[in-house]
């Protein structure tokens, strides 16, 4: 099915593609480059000319650098464990027998269409606030004292924050994977005395790696952008500055553009670099 | 498959997952609920569930303060507008990767995803020194660009593994019964292709629908959608907890019920057409 | 309308040729069958004549014309695919109708020829399926009716049968054969059933590993195989093939008789031999006999039935005017 003429064809068809991705990729990112070499306030003075790397050495030895590296790996592995785990457990229970099965499948999916700034509002608000939240009174109904969330556990209230509104997803897919499993190798399993944690070691889990793949993938892609749940809840505060949102406040809070872009790059960067090693797996895993 | 389950077994299933299910649902089903007490009842200590003086008033406040309908509208043409305009550019890019495969096809699709994880921070400055030069700032039109193409990656990709499954023969067939190009993926590719494209479709309308970055750094009063118009409740802090549900509620009901209503399709494009 | 020259034509994929440079003619009005073993470029050939692949060099020629970069769409040729390749979301009337839409022929000249294909293909009742909701039978017959209402210069076929089980291969073999006897029209028919190929051809073309091996009418190759592989894959049962001194015998390296050709008798022939298993198929008996000096069991037909067994000694004798001669290259002595 190729013919020199649909060659052509598949190019020109591809190309509109291409080239707004490129375009959307490539002018961003040389303004990203230009601005990282300038001392850029824009508020204050606007371009004060070429500063070299300045600016490079400047956003990495600030001491916020590296916690920030550490907080988005954190967040992104914190969040990719506990969906995973949770993922292929509620998976498993999804596919036993039950009544009702459609119906808690769209409760388990729910989350999933809550917009970010909402769910993260709902969580701080509703359910983690220190006086009025759920989690205060049921605290407080067993006797202990309310746990200031946001503060005193932050980098555990945003995963958990997030896990819940990527567990549908994980869910889901390892689901639809499970599914796919020939209910005769299982049995095939059974009859050579595999017991059922041999089953699900042996059989079950291998067959969910290309389904976990995709969840690694896909998750970490949204997982690195995440923005508005911190946003919303502490605003970078109490250890929670991701990489980007650290960007973020050096652009638009402080207004210091020259130093937010060379920031960009080191996330450009970071990104590449996970990308890199995921395009890597998945590569392997597309075709299978 | 045909195991038979003692009812016993099925029962205790249904109770586990049941309850599981609840349990993730429930933020969601608080939120609703809050939505329609007053202020002093969403902060009653105990908790209220179920017994308390259903209200709208609530509703009827939030709609006064903050206009809700054009924030709906102006999501509805964002997010709408951005995924038929990349499912528009993004069929031709699919059906050459499907059936026109190269060596560096799988390439360009890796390519393509991982455009997706650069980080949006990185651009936005630049984009917003664009906007503003193109005179795009706070317009739908200039979102509409900007989710497309952060959705566009996506779409591709799902539309490539749903094209894969339709064998190719199909397409030579109608090539051998005289049909140019754009009749092939108009009148034989894409009807064929429906159950994928309105998977695609719905799961990006989502993903634009719920974006966060753009939508809250490039707009303003004129094209915010409704995660604009919710993170306005996010300053004021104190007694708003009903009011506050009942602006969630309106933003994520459009959402809630139009999954509701297409689950099927949406359960085969959460999956981004990955797993079969 | 319908005259099919291909010249010098190669084909590789990559580094790997699989149809090395070839010359064919095709005749208007013939039913060429190619046959040859799966993977020796049958349907590469025939994809080639579609348009559906490029040349790497050389050159189609259609009713005289030059169509080596002509589209697919515009050879005016109509193809049948081994799935049948219908489009699922159109009724059966609509498959038919898509090559009529697309040539844009007026609503009423479409409906006519329709109409028609159905009456000729027994489809009639049959228009507002869908092919989920047809058997693999009728699903073929749908296929063939898209082909024949374009009025195409001539149909390609791949393998149109092999989906179908045996009684119905059958059925539409003879279908195929009446509508090329009513159409008249140029068929190149791809398989590799060696009975398809001598039951429907004017013309047999035999391939191995993209080569012609050899062209002719089915009783031609029959008669005088070119070389030891097309004796060997025409006819069925094979030929049995000797080498040695039965060979030598003959001046010959190789020796071919027919299963058909030999007289088998229980006291007396040229060969001797112990019978192995036997095909009893009601009209004809097929022994294999092991003969000393051959590593191949020969297989012997015999009309009626015969009361031998397995173990006892047979005796053979070949029609002296059918045995073939076969030079070290396998190619035939004349
Ligand atoms: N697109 C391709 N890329 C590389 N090699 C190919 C391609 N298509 C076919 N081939 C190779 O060309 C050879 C001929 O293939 P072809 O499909 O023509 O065989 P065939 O005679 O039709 O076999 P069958 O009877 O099994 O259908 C095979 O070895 C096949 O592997
Ligand atoms: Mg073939």
């Amino acid at each position: 099915m190729a013919t020199q003429h649909s060659r052509s064809a598949a190019r020109v068809m591809l190309a509109p593609a291409v080239f707004l991705l490129l375009v959307w990729m490539l002018v961003p990112l040389t303004m990203t480059l230009y601005f990282s070499f300038k001392r850029y306030l824009p508020l204050r003075g606007g371009d004060q000319g070429w500063v070299g790397f300045d600016n490079y050495v400047r956003f990495v030895t600030s001491s916020a650098f590296w916690p920030s590296v550490q907080t988005t790996l954190l967040i992104v592995g914190g969040v990719l464990l506990i969906t995973v785990i949770l993922g292929v457990l509620l998976a498993l229970l999804l596919d036993q027998p039950m009544w009702g099965q459609g119906i808690v499948r769209i409760l388990v999916i729910a989350p999933f269409f809550v917009m970010p700034t909402v769910s993260a509002l709902v969580w701080k608000n509703m359910f983690m606030d220190p006086v009025n939240g759920l989690f205060a009174h049921l605290w407080k109904f067993f006797g202990l004292a309310p746990i200031e969330w946001l503060s005193q556990a932050s980098m555990l209230s945003i995963v958990l924050i997030v896990s819940w509104q990527w567990l549908p997803f994980a869910t889901l897919i390892l689901l639809t994977a499970i599914q796919s499993l020939d209910s005769e190798q299982l049995e095939a399993a059974e009859m050579d005395g595999a017991n059922p944690l041999a089953r699900f070691g042996h059989i079950i889990l291998p067959h969910l790696s290309q389904a976990i793949t995709i969840v690694i993938l896909i998750q970490t892609i949204f997982l690195l952008s995440i923005f508005a749940e911190i946003f919303v809840t502490t605003q970078g505060s109490f250890g929670t500055r991701t990489l980007a949102y650290l960007i973020f406040q050096r652009v638009l809070e402080s207004q210091n553009v020259g130093l937010g872009s060379a920031g960009g790059v080191y996330a450009i960067i970071l990104a590449n670099i996970v990308a890199l090693f995921l395009m890597r797996i998945v590569g392997k895993n597309l075709d299978a | 498959m045909a195991r038979t389950v003692t009812t016993q077994r099925k029962s205790l299933n249904t109770a586990i997952a049941w309850g599981i299910g609840l349990l993730i649902f429930f933020p969601v089903l608080w939120t609703i609920l809050t939505s329609f007490k007053t202020e002093a009842e969403a902060i009653a200590d105990p908790p209220v569930f179920l017994f308390f003086d259903w209200t709208l008033e609530n509703y009827a406040v939030v709609q006064e303060r903050s206009d809700y309908m054009r924030f709906l509208w102006n999501s509805v043409i964002i997010a709408g507008v951005s995924t038929l305009v990349g499912i528009v550019v993004a069929v031709p890019a699919a059906w050459s990767m499907a059936f026109v495969p190269s060596k560096r096809t799988k390439d360009v699709l890796l390519w393509m995803l991982s455009t997706k994880m650069l980080p949006a921070v990185g651009a936005l400055y630049p984009i917003y020194l664009i906007f503003i030069e193109l005179g795009l700032l706070d317009t739908r039109t200039g979102l509409v660009i900007v989710m497309m193409l952060i959705n566009l990656p996506i779409i591709v990709w799902m539309l490539y593994t749903y094209f894969r499954e339709i064998p190719g023969e199909i397409l030579e067939a109608a090539r051998m019964d005289g049909a140019t190009l754009r009749s092939e993926i108009i009148h034989v590719l894409t009807p064929m292709a429906v159950p994928g494209i309105a998977s695609t479709i719905l799961l990006n309308f989502i993903l634009a629908w719920n974006e966060a970055f753009w939508t809250l750094n490039l707009t303003a009063a004129q094209s915010g959608p409704l995660t604009a118009f919710i993170a306005s409740y996010s300053s004021p802090e104190g007694l708003f907890y009903a009011k506050l549900s009942a602006a969630s509620t309106m933003a994520i009901a459009p959402i809630l019920i139009l999954g509701w209503f297409s689950q099927k399709q949406l359960v085969r494009g959460l999956t981004f057409g990955a797993v079969k | 309308m319908g005259h099919i020259v291909l010249d010098n034509v190669k084909k590789s994929f990559g580094d790997i040729t699989v149809i090395p440079p070839l010359d064919l003619q095709i005749e208007d009005g013939e039913f060429v069958v190619f046959v040859g073993p799966s993977g020796c470029g049958k349907s590469t050939l025939l994809r080639l004549i579609a348009g559906l692949e490029d040349v790497s060099s050389g050159t189609i020629r259609i009713d005289g014309q030059d169509s080596t970069a002509v589209p697919p769409a515009k050879r005016g040729l109509a193809m049948v695919f081994q799935s049948y390749a219908l489009y699922p979301h159109m009724t059966v009337r609509k498959n038919i109708c898509f090559p009529l839409r697309m040539a844009k022929l007026d609503k009423a000249e479409q409906d006519r020829r329709v109409e028609q294909a159905a009456a000729v293909l027994n489809l009639t009742e049959y228009l507002d399926r869908r092919p989920g909701q047809l058997s693999g039978g009728q699903r073929q017959r749908v296929a063939i009716g898209r082909a024949i209402v374009r009025e195409p210069a001539a149909f390609l076929f791949d393998e149109p049968l092999s989906n179908l089980d045996a009684a119905l291969r059958v059925g539409m073999r003879l279908e195929i054969s009446e509508l090329h006897e009513r159409l008249k029209t140029t068929m190149i028919y791809v398989t590799h059933d060696q009975v398809e190929a001598m039951t429907m051809a004017d013309k047999i073309v035999v391939l191995q590993a993209g080569i012609i091996e050899q062209v002719g009418s089915p009783l031609e190759l029959y008669r005088t195989p070119r070389n030891r592989f097309v004796a060997g894959f025409i006819g069925s049962p094979k030929m049995n093939f000797l080498e040695g001194p039965e060979a030598a015998k003959h001046d010959a390296r190789t020796i071919g008789v027919r299963p058909e050709h030999i007289t088998p008798s229980p006291s007396e022939g040229v060969w001797k031999g112990r019978v192995g298993v036997s095909e009893h198929l009601g009209s004809d008996t097929f022994f294999h006999v092991h003969m000393e000096g051959c590593a191949e069991p020969i297989t012997v037909r015999s009309g009626g039935e015969v009361d031998m067994h397995h173990g006892d000694a047979i005796y053979m004798t070949p029609d002296p005017g059918h045995i073939h001669r076969f030079d070290g290259e396998g190619l035939r002595i004349a």
